[in-house]
């Protein structure tokens, strides 16, 4: 920060050497790169996806068919996968992850909090494909003979709820590929919530104990409404990792290009269906239709990650205000 | 009285559980944890062997090991440090000591914030556009300059950090004694940061040996050895991916011993990274 204000002082002071500003330069056109990776990643995304855009219209995000025969590209299919596995992901993460700051915050004694919380973090350390082969050779055989089963019979016979949870027992589907997004953003969540948990003044936890709080009503109505814009924030920063993971969805969701109401059943998300069909996509048309799709999950995420990071920068300007 | 004893009770039991089940929480993230290394170690353990590091990757319903993935992956991981780091280095450089005008920095972080978090799917198709289609084919260096834009933001964030946490005095120091900017960033700052930038560069490393997404259509594969960077090569992600999804018994034991190599690589890097940063931090 300060180191801002020399560097701004200098070439006041004088005319820089001709080294300084061949430095400047370089220091310049690097963060210039950053800045134009991203708009040049979404020109080009955004080129690849015009064939497909112009050829079908509206109907490219409202149609059902995945056709590569008749080349008829909708994507209503894996829009709405990528949203409903990333919904049962953060129905599940969020309650989790709480779950885990609260206890690293509040009931872990000290000398167990820094293992636990690394050990927590390694989950992110993991790459998604192992995520992948775990999840298709281990969790969904698992789901599908202990869990699912289990669901229908429970919830199944339910009248609206019902839907969701009736279908064969495959173990492939949204709702493993669900729960495996929620491990894969647990992670993030619980890490962020922690952080912005410990930033919370000491003060005000000693005014919420000395009044008599439990330690739950401390979280909840003390430290929780303090935080609740950047715990906010890491929601959307674990929400945009689910829209975009890839490689460990491509293992368990079945790609599937048919609606189907049950969460048991095999689906397909916009990350998958870019990762199992790109390399053979044989016609301009259906390429296109790929990269568009990769083109509405570079939009959707870019908004979500903003939205997270605008959220979480609230709290630092209201940290640095007090 | 026995009124306040209920309410009081009460409190104590919703206290109770809630803590209770934050517990659970926790034990159940530490579980999925064992659940999955154990996956890998048990699996993996088995189909290790010296053929791994003998031999290439077979034709189906054969014997082979997985040379040509291993050496592909670190070729393509070497040039993407190589492309990555200086610039993300510089970039990160300017962020924390460039003033002026600011709002281009705040833009920056902002944009590479979301770089750091964006789905490396997209990256690869960026790739596949502006590389792999023009040239015509896949090639190992398409794959290298993907696993570059993954491991950018990676860089520019940590050295952003830590060159923001030199103390300004040494700053001053240097440039009162006459040092040229570049000077003192070069001999002054990064040596005082050394440690955190090698840590977001361990992390980042870490993080592109295992990004598999952004490797399908830029290196995409090769069933051979080769050095050949301006053709398909092959590498560790897509390779585990492809044999795993296979039929074929031996394929998928080359999976899991590729899984587990490559499991242990990472998470010994991010262990790793997290050890330089300790002392520093005490």
């Amino acid at each position: 920060m300060s180191g801002m204000a020399i560097a701004r002082a200098a070439p006041r002071a004088r005319r820089l050497p001709w080294g300084d500003r061949l430095f400047r330069l370089l220091l310049a056109s690097a963060a210039i790169l950053v800045l134009a990776l991203l708009g040049g990643t979404a020109l080009a995304i955004f080129w690849g996806a015009l064939p497909a855009f112009l050829h079908f219209g509206s109907r490219f995000l409202t149609g059902l068919a995945w056709d590569p025969v008749r080349q008829e590209f909708g994507a209503l299919v894996p829009i709405y996968g990528t949203l409903v596995t990333s919904a049962i992901a953060m129905v599940t993460a969020v309650p989790i992850s709480f779950g885990i700051a609260l206890f690293l915050t509040e009931v872990a004694p000290a000398w167990l909090r820094a293992p636990i919380g690394a050990a927590i973090e390694l989950l992110a350390g993991i790459p998604s494909i192992i995520y992948g082969m775990w999840g298709l050779f281990v969790f969904a055989p698992f789901m599908a003979d202990h869990v699912e089963p289990a669901l229908t019979a429970l919830l199944g016979p339910l009248p609206i709820l019902g839907v969701l949870f009736n279908g064969p027992p495959l173990g492939i589907g949204m709702l493993t590929a669900g729960l495996i997004l929620s491990i894969m953003v647990v992670p993030f969540i619980s890490a962020v919530m922690r952080d912005v948990f410990l930033l919370v003044p000491l003060a005000l936890r000693e005014a919420a104990v000395g009044l008599g709080a439990t330690r739950w009503e401390l979280v909840w109505r003390v430290v929780l409404p303090q935080t609740r814009s950047a715990v906010m924030g890491g929601i959307f920063l674990g929400l945009g990792r689910a829209l975009g993971e890839t490689m460990a969805v491509t293992f368990v969701l079945g790609n599937a290009h048919e609606f189907s109401a049950s969460l048991l059943m095999p689906s397909t998300s916009i990350a998958a269906a870019i990762a199992n069909e790109f390399t053979e996509a044989d016609s301009n048309l259906y390429r296109s239709s790929l990269i568009a799709l990769g083109f509405l999950l570079f939009v959707i995420t870019f908004v979500v990650l903003a939205l997270a990071k605008w959220l979480l920068a609230r709290l630092s300007a209201g940290e640095a205000r007090r | 009285m026995s009124a306040g004893g209920a309410r009081m009770l009460r409190r104590q039991v919703v206290n109770g559980l809630a803590l209770g089940l934050a517990t659970l929480a926790t034990l159940t993230g530490l579980i999925a944890l064992v659940w999955i290394l154990a996956t890998i170690l048990i699996n993996g353990a088995g189909a290790l062997g010296p053929h791994l590091f003998t031999r290439a990757t077979p034709p189906p319903g054969s014997e082979g090991g997985l040379l040509n993935a291993l050496l592909g992956s670190l070729m393509m991981t070497g040039l993407a440090v190589l492309l990555g780091t200086p610039i993300g280095i510089l970039a990160g450089t300017h962020l924390a000591e460039s003033g002026g005008r600011r709002w281009i920095a705040e833009a920056v972080r902002f944009v590479n914030d979301i770089l750091l978090s964006a789905p490396s799917i997209v990256t690869g198709l960026f790739v596949y556009e502006i590389i792999v289609q023009p040239s015509g084919h896949f090639s190992g260096i398409a794959g290298a300059v993907a696993m570059a834009m993954v491991l950018l933001p990676v860089v520019v964030r940590t050295t952003d950090e830590t060159l923001r946490l030199v103390p300004v005095s040494l700053r001053e120091a240097a440039l009162a004694l006459g040092a040229p900017l570049w000077r003192m960033v070069l001999f002054v700052l990064y040596p005082a940061a050394r440690a955190g930038m090698m840590t977001g560069l361990l992390l980042g490393i870490a993080r592109i040996s295992g990004e598999t997404a952004p490797l399908l259509f830029t290196a995409l594969n090769n069933q051979y050895l080769s050095f050949d960077l301006t053709r398909p090569m092959a590498n560790m992600p897509v390779v585990i991916f492809q044999f795993a999804l296979s039929p074929y018994p031996a394929w998928q034991q080359l999976a899991w011993a590729g899984a587990l190599l490559m499991t242990l690589f990472v998470l010994l890097l991010s262990l790793g990274a997290r050890f330089m940063l300790r002392p520093r931090r005490g």
